[in-house]
């Protein structure tokens, strides 16, 4: 019952409403928009941002942000394809060190968080410039010719004449482990409260260096798998990936109704805030408003969402 | 002249405790001793050491040099959960609780109650349904008039937010808790509901310490005061002894005790 109730309370109900008055709009502009095929498209473009943006829920969670997701999913999409592809490693053995290579980076950014008690913003932004240079030096040109291992998950199957992709699937299954952590177990009370106040919960008795390290390695895997789910979906490796991913990831967990200033927000309220940025861009899409006007909106949705955010926070 | 305390056992004991800050001494051999059932009362100017005594009592600091006794065994805690684990359980001024969860969810933060099978034991299920009730259980024992344990903690008053933190404590505590000003920011009703809280866990045979700038507050509910200054132990003295002038004027060093109710 608790769990059902935690599903429905309230950091979630605004975006839900926010995704179910967007997509009635969009439906009156385009005939297209509302039809199965439509949604399992953008469900498919949604994939890797909404991806990222588990990791960074969790770290915004923390009363922290993570400025390099998108870059650490590019590095990690190139090490994985560069080492299969030009180096001849079997392709699982190349894809876990990709991963790995995406948790390597998740732990050092928790280790200076939590051993060098840098901020942050700070040290993301960092990581986002080493990132991006190693990704560049490591290959400067797209890498080709796939195994089949690494785009398998951006192969469909079909419902009826609706073609879902299974990359999808790996991220849905992702959410709802992370929900279940979040909602069910004692880790998900220790990261809401650690969130809330740091010092509060190590008196309390957490061990709060120890799960933040924890939260930042997990999140640093988990843009691991969405380098992944990149690779899968463009079929190449490409050493220009991810430089828009970080802002999206960021937009889908505020959307989403989760606070920036830690300690409150839901998981589902991510998925549900990279839904938002996906039925916007590909509403306006089928409008034909030209692209640029999709990142102005997307702005705006931002500061509105920051805006709700702290208002609530005021009243309270 | 004699003490009722001088028959009763001594529960926790420390001895030359000292902590350096770099050239700044904070804890300077102080010492300590508390009796089974007991409210000792701490009070001392600022930079006394008040703090970083009950700190290294609680285990949320290692001083450099000294030694604890807990119920008669030597003890050194590393960190909070270590002197929880032996029953020593704090209350913090402003840090006493996390807002954004509910009062069930704080009265067992970091030792939830799980699912009894392999839910628990594999999927690490919380028993949600198990600390409603017990979280019940324990507030309707100190009488904190909240219907609901669902309720989020950021809704309650500053009064009720230190009423769930005082009962997270009494819930646990084995041997003593210790309480860092729990009054100092609310209000005066909201002061004496907290106050009665004290008296009630006291009846329950649980020792307390608790610092306190509050004279009148002190002198209603300690059954002794330690005074620290310049970081050791001046005087232990019983307030039916003393007024609170005198408690002041040992405070500040323009006078000396002339008993010590030790």
């Amino acid at each position: 019952m608790s769990v059902l109730r935690s599903f429905l309370t309230k950091p979630t109900v605004g975006p839900f409403v926010a995704l179910v008055l967007a997509s009635v709009f969009f439906s009156t502009q385009s005939d297209r928009f509302l039809t199965a095929s439509n949604f399992s498209f953008i469900l498919q473009q949604v994939m890797v941002v909404g991806t990222l943006a588990i990791g960074q829920t969790l770290i915004i969670l923390t009363k922290g942000i993570d400025l390099s997701c998108g870059l650490i999913m590019a590095f990690a999409s190139i090490v994985m394809t560069k080492l299969a592809v030009d180096t001849g490693l079997h392709p699982l053995l190349a894809t876990l060190i990709g991963i790995g290579a995406g948790g390597m980076f998740g732990f050092i950014n928790g280790f200076l968080v939590t051993k060098l008690r840098l901020p942050p913003f700070i040290v993301t932004l960092g990581t986002l410039n080493i990132a991006f240079a190693l990704t560049r030096i490591y290959s400067t040109t797209a890498v080709v010719d796939l195994p089949y291992l690494q785009i398998a998950l951006g192969n469909t199957f079909s419902i009826g004449k609706t073609n879902i992709t299974y990359g999808v699937l790996v991220m849905l299954a992702l959410y709802l482990l992370v929900w279940y952590v979040l909602a069910a177990t004692p880790t998900g009370r220790h990261i809401y409260a650690i969130g809330d106040n740091p010092e509060s919960a190590r008196l309390l008795g957490i061990r709060s260096n120890r799960l933040l390290l924890a939260i930042y390695t997990v999140a640093g895997l988990i843009y691991g798998l969405a380098a992944l789910l990149l690779v899968a979906r463009l079929n190449v490796g490409d050493p220009q990936a991810g430089q828009t991913a970080n802002l999206d990831s960021i937009t889908a967990v505020v959307l989403g109704g989760t606070s920036l200033f830690g300690g409150r927000g839901h998981i589902l309220g991510t998925l549900l805030g990279a839904l938002i940025v996906g039925i916007f861009r590909n509403g306006l899409q089928l409008m034909g408003v030209s692209a640029i006007y999709q990142v102005l909106v997307t702005g705006l949705l931002v500061i509105i969402a920051v805006s709700v955010d702290q208002l609530s926070r005021e009243k309270n | 002249m004699k003490h009722a305390s001088m028959n009763k056992k001594v529960i926790l004991e420390a001895k030359g405790l000292t902590k350096t800050y770099g050239h700044v001494t904070a804890l300077n051999k102080a010492d300590i001793k508390l009796y089974k059932g007991e409210i000792l009362a701490i009070i001392g100017d600022n930079g006394a050491g008040k703090s970083t005594l009950i700190k290294a009592l609680s285990g949320a600091l290692v001083p450099d040099s000294g030694v604890i006794f807990l119920d008669g065994k030597k003890v050194h805690f590393k960190n909070p959960s270590q002197a929880r684990a032996r029953g020593i359980e704090t209350v913090y001024q402003d840090l006493a609780v996390a807002p954004a969860l509910n009062i069930a969810d704080n009265l067992f933060l970091g030792r939830e109650i799980l699912r009894p099978n392999f839910l628990g034991k594999i999927f690490r299920l919380r028993h949600t349904a198990a600390m409603l009730h017990q979280a019940k259980q324990h507030m309707e024992e100190l009488k904190i008039g909240i219907q609901s344990m669902r309720q989020e903690v950021s809704t309650l008053s500053g009064g009720q937010r230190q009423a769930v933190a005082v009962c997270r404590s009494a819930a646990f505590a084995r041997h003593l808790i210790i309480m860092d000003e729990p009054t100092a920011a609310l209000g005066v009703k909201e002061s004496s509901l907290v106050l009665e809280l004290i008296r009630k866990i006291k009846s329950r045979g649980l020792s307390i310490i608790v610092i306190s700038h509050n004279m009148p507050q002190v002198f209603a509910i300690a059954d002794r005061i330690h005074i620290q200054r310049l970081g050791q132990r001046e005087a232990v003295i019983n307030p039916k002894h003393y007024s609170m002038s005198d408690a002041v004027a040992i405070m500040t060093g323009s006078k000396k005790a002339h008993t010590q109710a030790a």
